[in-house]
């Protein structure tokens, strides 16, 4: 019978061992609150619901402290498990470009067609990027790490994922996160930097209503984009090549079903996996390091110096725009892709100053040349750096 | 003027493209790379002997598979031998920038990768791989007498054009089924961290890159966009049977900003019905039939706070 007591009590004191209550750290409570606040953010605030809530738990998942030497097979880095195959998409780089088809079957380019000049806005908005890479050299990151962080800038997550998955995957989860939690805060970052750097008189400027785009030239965007742009950057081929093949499905208006699943159930079941694998893989272990910290700094830095080049380029160009033809410089914060966030806080910031100025439609046109833009960027800094 | 403009933009365009496209390159996804003839006490078989090898590489950057294939050898004019890479090995599928090593022993019997040849010690080698439709894939002369003992004659680097003796010097080491280079960092790295330390040079380079990108869709959708406005507006004068471009200007002919588009649409979509500002007055009770199931039952789901009696 002693014996038996004696088997009951060391079976319970094994399997104690294998409890998150045994194995939690500090660092595991951390990262669980750091997951619960961002679910409060969707869920309260509703800032990038869709994104932060996918993320949010993915941080609680990947934050359940276990036995790591047991051979459990259930934790993101432990190769076979369930989360680990689904995390292969991130780290093979595969679901990026997928959200960039969805992307592409979702976008209205009208607004760039039917103005190209905004395009420049969401190349001078690229800035955010090589000023975070500056940056991130100076704190002693190494070129590729450095490039990888400066993507954040790019303000597209989906760019962010799929470029530090290439050149530094170690630092891939602490890329994501800040990616997509300042992308969630763009209505906290960007309105402030947007009104010091505008006077109240260019905030009033009202922009010529777009002239309405033909069936042909929407056709024609994504084939002609896609040949311009990648014979540049065929780096850039992954992510431009799924965004332009998701635009032509819409814009072709023949392949309506292939579209409405690009744009639907396909970016949703992706947009899913990809939250909460990203989520999971800030384990404590990996995710709490110094590095991770110099990252959410450069992040919200890159994000700022993005939207101030978006907004001072605009005042630049419009020394050179006829009177009549001059750009409201509330719309450069949308060069950032961050879409459509971006683009609204130049209507909100707008209307705050006029309320029958309109620049929603406007700011689409820099906030999807932005897309375009980080994609390049993306595949130039690849072309560069492998 | 303007269609001249497009003319010479386009002209431009196809004369850039044109000048700028190389013939293309014979594509094969597998060379030799590495020969070792005379081997004394160099790498050895998987029997413990020392025989000489053929390295075979993959440079593509997907799997090729060598079952099939053929390896020639001549070493006197006349007699050459081939050996037939037997199919139905797993191990003839090279993954993407891959190693082999073929056995010059003559002695197939001991496994696929050991051949029915031996490599002459004294004359000239030639080797030839063929693909299973026997088209020359790649060749190589290993030269006679530069060759001693424990001497390969391998590419500089893998896949390179360039050949050179390996004398298993600390400089150029003999390197049977790994790279014929170590590559010890990231050159294109190395680069950037000693000459733009500070990033500025990636700065400059990369944006200039992302604005000559977006420059290019400017100015090709700047141009298909005045085309559509003309394109447009000459349909527009068709459709009214104008035919002076002043009075057309006057008419504001295919200038409908739009708004007013917009609001013609919307006019559309009211005039087809499919309007709700002024809905139905009939009030309609049908039957709602639902199958029924546990799972969706609100019989179950405690929505109602419990009512304690």
């Amino acid at each position: 019978m002693g014996e038996f007591v004696s088997f009951l009590q060391n079976n319970l004191a094994d399997f104690w061992t294998y409890t998150g209550f045994y194995n939690a750290t500090y660092q595991h409570l951390i990262m669980i609150l750091v997951g619960i606040f961002f679910i409060y953010l969707a869920v309260a605030k509703e800032f990038e619901p869709m994104l932060l809530i996918p993320i949010g738990f993915g941080i609680l998942i990947g934050n359940i402290p276990f036995n790591m030497e047991a051979g459990l097979k259930v934790g993101l880095y432990e190769e076979g498990s369930v989360l680990n195959i689904l995390y292969q998409g991130v780290t093979s780089g595969w679901y990026p470009p997928l959200i960039f088809l969805g992307i592409g079957a979702m976008t209205d380019f009208s607004a760039l067609i039917s103005n190209p000049k905004l395009m420049l806005i969401g190349a001078a908005a690229q800035f955010g990027i090589f000023g975070a890479y500056m940056l991130a050299l100076e704190f002693g990151f190494d070129p590729m790490q450095a490039a990888a962080i400066g993507i954040i800038g790019g303000a597209d997550g989906p760019t962010a994922i799929f470029l530090s998955s290439k050149l530094a995957p170690n630092l891939m989860g602490a890329i994501a996160v800040s990616a997509y939690s300042y992308m969630a805060l763009v209505p906290v970052i960007q309105p402030p930097i947007m009104r010091l750097l505008t006077t109240k008189k260019e905030r009033l400027i009202r922009m010529k209503a777009p002239r309405a785009v033909s069936h042909t030239e929407k056709v024609m965007f994504p084939i002609v984009g896609l040949l311009l742009t990648c014979f540049l950057v065929p780096s850039g081929l992954p992510l431009l090549g799924m965004l332009f093949f998701g635009n032509l499905l819409k814009e072709s208006g023949v392949t309506r079903r292939l579209a409405e699943t690009a744009r639907g159930p396909l970016i949703d079941t992706i947009t899913i996996l990809l939250g909460l694998t990203v989520g999971a893989s800030t384990q404590a272990s990996e995710f709490l390091t110094r590095d991770s910290i110099f990252i959410f700094a450069l992040g919200a830095l890159s994000f700022i110096i993005a939207t101030a080049s978006g907004v001072l380029f605009v005042k630049f160009f419009n020394l050179f725009l006829k009177k009549d033809n001059k750009i409201n410089p509330l719309i450069g914060n949308a060069g950032v892709s961050a879409v459509p966030d971006s683009a609204r806080i130049s209507q909100v910031v707008g209307l705050e100053y006029d309320p029958s100025n309109y620049l929603l439609m406007h700011a689409m046109g820099p906030n999807v040349a932005g897309v375009i833009g980080s994609a390049v960027a993306a595949g130039i800094l690849l072309g560069f750096l492998i | 003027m303007r269609k001249l403009n497009i003319g010479i933009f386009l002209s431009l365009m196809l004369l850039v493209a044109f000048s700028s496209c190389k013939e293309q390159k014979p594509n094969n996804k597998v060379v030799i790379n590495e020969v070792l003839v005379d081997n004394q006490s160099n790498f050895q078989d998987d029997y413990g002997l020392h025989s000489g090898w053929i390295e075979i590489f993959n440079k593509s950057y997907s799997s090729a598979d060598l079952a099939g294939c053929l390896l020639r050898v001549s070493s006197l004019p006349g007699d050459t031998v081939t050996y037939f890479i037997p199919k139905g090995d797993v191990l003839t599928l090279l993954k993407p920038r891959q190693h082999t090593l073929f056995w010059a022993d003559g002695a197939p019997r001991r496994g696929t990768f050991h051949t029915n040849f031996v490599l002459s010690k004294t004359n000239e080698n030639w080797i030839g791989l063929y693909d299973s439709g026997k088209k020359l894939l790649d060749q190589v002369v290993v030269p006679a007498g530069v060759l001693k003992e424990n001497y390969s004659y391998a590419r500089v680097s893998d896949g390179l054009n360039e050949w050179e003796v390996k004398d298993d010097s600390a400089e150029k080491y003999v390197t049977p089924s790994t790279n014929n280079k170590t590559i010890e960092s990231n050159p294109k790295m190395d680069k950037f961290e000693q000459h733009d330390p500070v990033g500025v040079g990636m700065a400059i380079s990369a944006m200039a890159v992302v604005f000559t990108g977006l420059i290019l869709l400017y100015i090709c959708f700047r141009l298909t966009g005045r085309s559509a406005v003309v394109l447009r507006k000459r349909n527009a004068m068709k459709a009214k049977n104008v035919t002076d471009h002043k009075e057309a200007k006057e008419m504001k002919l295919g200038e409908a900003p739009g708004e007013v588009i917009a609001a013609i649409s919307m006019a559309l979509h009211e005039a087809q019905g499919a309007d709700h500002d002024v809905e139905e007055t009939i009030l309609t009770i049908s039957r709602v039939k639902r199958s029924y199931s546990p799972w969706s039952s609100k019989i179950y789901t405690l929505r109602e706070t419990p009512n304690k009696k």
